[in-house]
């Protein structure tokens, strides 16, 4: 049996009394108080999650900036030294190998914060594919990652706004972080990057300011309301970014690994979608349920702030238009679903 | 607001962490405090058709948390005289109050010496703490 690794906050969650779980080989802590609560806390006010399992790849060297923008699918021409930009390593066929935000920070220097079930093969994907001038090193055991997210967590934490997808290194009461103005959520928040030994000072300290803490069921509702795909559900090296609907997120006017296969696809067409939907009869989707005329849940769960079931799934192309009435299987019963617009759920006002 | 944790005397348990309310010849059904706390906020529940027949030791239903779905095993045999509407709109009811307004569904019984193999309070406490 494989032991499961902890994140340096694993007693402070024990301590809070969170249900730990196995999750991508780490034992994470799924809920506290309990995961609509904790969901509400996150659109309401401010939440804290410990993403600490994340991995962090450092990409160094004269030459990276070229190596990376032939093996991710977003163009980083467009991200200055103090931006990042979400994009997918693909592979030959245009397959999903992981989703993923590459912060710039020098010309020459990239942090990659990648999913940690993904960590290992990214590593050894890139690490393969290096060329002279760029280096390429896993540095997640080095750091600890917290999610601060809601509408109120800039105010908690005492920071400016600043535009999405950029970072600085900032003070946060004594702690020096990365502070990236990025999320899973769909809310206003930052993600913390610091090092692992500084991680339980951090933690107390947004917890004293009032942060709830959150699990990662909360996590999860929140990223599916907002349509936000999950690597190993909804996207995977067997589904395409176009098919995926992240085709925003490929450069198909550059080269990179398996932006041909991409582009034939998004010129002929995808065969099947990824779309959202809302359940109209009572029940639950969940991952894996068939949906009727051949189309499959890759997450579903209940949705806190509508109430209902809420999944995403692929379907043929030809039923994938908004407001298409579909049939999903639900453990033998069969219950309505209709495709909505991406996101599920959008802040009023 | 979840209730805070107990097991009635008056109540008979089974393994898979379901109570039978016995009166006569009917029951009622529901599920432990340890049963809708190891689930979680409950937010469906799928219920039998009133009329049909429930079976010791089968499932009769489901319900499900944002995580996770649970079957709901009969304690006892017999027929479905009544689903709880309360709970089917709104389910948390079960979190709130198990034994109470969180009851699942009243049966006629089957074969009232079914109850014999049931579990006291006392015997249901003990397999908890094995778990």
């Amino acid at each position: 049996m494989q032991t499961l690794q902890r994140t340096p906050l694993y007693e402070r969650h024990r301590a809070l009394g969170a249900r730990m779980v196995p999750f991508a080989g780490w034992e994470m802590p799924v809920q506290y108080e309990g995961v609509i609560p904790e969901h509400r806390a996150v659109r309401g006010d401010a939440g804290v999650f410990d993403v600490s399992h994340m991995g962090e790849l450092e990409v160094e060297g004269p030459r990276v900036h070229e190596l990376l923008q032939s093996l991710l699918s977003n163009d980083l021409d467009k991200v200055e030294p103090g931006g990042a930009q979400y994009t997918l390593l693909t592979n030959e066929q245009g397959g999903i190998l992981d989703d993923l935000i590459a912060y710039r920070l020098e010309p020459g220097r990239y942090l990659l914060i990648v999913n940690a079930a993904n960590r290992e093969s990214d590593f050894q994907w890139l690490k393969e594919r290096e060329i002279p001038g760029s280096d390429v090193r896993d540095v997640s055991d080095q750091f600890a990652l917290l999610a601060v997210q809601g509408p109120r967590s800039l105010e908690r934490l005492g920071l400016d706004a600043a535009p999405p997808f950029t970072f600085a290194m900032q003070e946060l009461d004594g702690v020096e972080c990365m502070v990236n103005r990025t999320g899973y959520t769909g809310e206003l928040g930052v993600e913390l990057l610091v090092p692992a030994e500084d991680a339980v000072a951090l933690w107390d300290r947004v917890l004293a300011r009032g942060v709830v803490p959150c699990g990662l069921g909360a996590r999860d509702t929140l990223r599916l309301e907002v349509c936000f795909p999950l690597h190993g559900n909804d996207i995977g090296p067997d589904t395409d970014a176009v098919s995926a609907g992240l085709g925003w997120v490929c450069a198909l006017d550059k080269d990179f690994t398996g932006a041909d296969e991409l582009r034939r696809i998004k010129a002929e067409g995808p065969t099947e979608k990824l779309v959202a939907f809302v359940m109209e009869d009572s029940g639950i989707p969940r991952a894996g349920m068939p949906i009727a005329g051949g189309g499959r849940v890759t997450s579903g769960s209940h949705s806190p702030m509508l109430d209902r079931g809420v999944g995403m799934g692929y379907v043929p192309a030809g039923q994938s238009e908004t407001g298409t009435e579909l049939t999903i299987d639900v453990r033998g019963r069969d219950r309505r679903a209709q495709i909505v617009k991406k996101p599920i759920y959008k802040r009023e006002g | 607001m979840a209730a805070p944790e107990s097991y009635p005397e008056e109540l008979r348990y089974h393994r898979e962490h379901d109570w039978a309310r016995i009166d006569g010849d009917e029951a009622v059904l529901g599920i432990t405090w340890y049963a809708q706390d190891a689930l979680g906020e409950l937010v469906h529940y799928e219920p039998p058709e009133e009329g049909s027949t429930v079976t010791k030791d089968s499932s009769y239903g489901e319900v499900e948390s944002v995580k996770a779905v649970s079957d709901i095993i009969a304690p006892l045999s017999g027929e479905v005289l009544e689903v709880n509407q309360a709970v089917v709109d709104a389910p948390e009811t079960v979190n709130e109050d198990p034994y109470g307004q969180g009851w699942l569904i009243r049966i006629r019984l089957m074969d009232p010496s079914e109850a014999e193999g049931l579990l006291d309070v006392g015997a249901y406490r003990e397999l908890l703490t094995d778990q």
